[in-house]
């Protein structure tokens, strides 16, 4: 089953149209999807310091997180709802980006992440809260958040480019295959 | 007086012919670049928000603001040594670009403002306004290049 469909019938919703179209609205979205990513890499950047013992060392980590997380929330909840707005102004194309596709699996990698920290070394914070520098499991679940955002970063920009859109064939049957793309056989 | 001579000369770089040329490299160095104003952008507007009261009241902004430096400097080095590449690739469209424009009088604006001036103000809600307002510049032209190619 496939939903490209589902997709093709949100690119034939007037509203759909008119944001793609339009001057103002589609870059204004845009920016703020790139500044609600700042705002979530600034808490995202914070946090890792005092994980890796660099700065804030006298303040419990929990209360960092604590004091933290509400606004990281925010600043994820803005950039999924533009992002969705994104995906709304052009959905055909973007369902079938190798790097769109590329983006959610490290969205869900960095969703996992984020889990196994809060469930698991995080939940055991008492016993290390005010060490200096955290415990192996904390600092690794750190770096791989930052690698894992700075790669979404990544994937996210590259959704701009068009070198493996459906519409340039031939392209390499992988590329077809993780784009969904529907290509007559000759 | 116009800086076009100097702009046509840029754009005959090699660095500059390289980036232009590639399929790769322009993309892969706006994406750096893009990290790089993540983390720039995302700690200045907490120390600026902080300076306003209106997040982490129970932090001091100076301890805040001294945390972020760090972050702030590494990723100004790496932004402007991005941007520098991007800049060598494209510089005769830029020359002609009003929001390329924006960006730099801004640029040259904040730099020294906000490693230089800013830690020996006391002006906390003023300097929040301003600092917001030129990195917003610096974001908003940066942004508004690709709209306007």
């Amino acid at each position: 089953m496939s939903l490209l469909p589902f997709f093709q019938w949100l690119a034939s919703t007037p509203w759909s149209v008119s944001l793609h179209e339009s001057l103002w609205v589609y870059p204004l979205v845009e920016s703020t999807h790139v500044w609600s990513l700042a705002l979530f890499f600034g808490f995202t950047a914070l946090l890792d310091l005092r994980l890796v013992g660099l700065s804030m060392r006298r303040v419990p980590v929990s209360e960092v997180v604590h004091r933290l997380l509400p606004w990281m929330i925010a600043g994820f909840s803005l950039m999924v709802v533009t992002g969705l707005l994104l995906l709304y102004a052009i959905p055909v194309r973007t369902y079938q980006s190798v790097f769109f596709r590329l983006k959610l699996v490290l969205i869900a990698l960095a969703g996992v992440n984020a889990f196994v920290f809060h469930t698991g070394v995080f939940r055991r914070a008492s016993e290390w809260d005010r060490d200096p520098i955290p415990p192996k499991a904390a600092r690794r679940a750190d770096a791989f958040s930052l690698a894992l955002w700075v790669s979404v970063v990544f994937a996210g920009r590259m959704i701009a480019y068009n070198w493996f859109d459906c519409d340039r064939q031939p392209q390499p049957s992988i590329v077809n295959w993780a784009a969904g793309c529907v290509v007559e056989p000759e | 007086m116009t800086l076009l001579p100097f702009f046509e000369w840029c754009e005959a770089t090699s660095i500059g012919q390289t980036v232009r040329d590639s399929l790769w490299l322009f993309p892969v160095i706006e994406a750096t670049h893009l990290v790089a104003f993540a983390v720039l952008g995302g700690t200045v507007l907490l120390v600026d928000l902080r300076a306003l009261g209106l997040v982490l009241r129970s932090q001091s902004p100076a301890d805040l603001a001294r945390d972020a430096r760090p972050w702030q400097r590494a990723s100004v080095a790496l932004a402007l040594a991005t941007g520098t590449l991007l800049f060598l690739s494209e510089p005769i469209k830029l020359y002609y670009s009003d929001p390329f424009w924006v960006k730099v009088v801004c640029l040259a604006l904040v730099i020294p403002f906000h490693f230089a001036l800013r830690p020996r103000l006391h002006a906390g809600r003023l300097a929040a306004f301003v600092s917001l307002a030129l990195w917003g510049g610096v974001a908003w032209g940066g942004r508004w290049i690709g709209f306007s190619g």
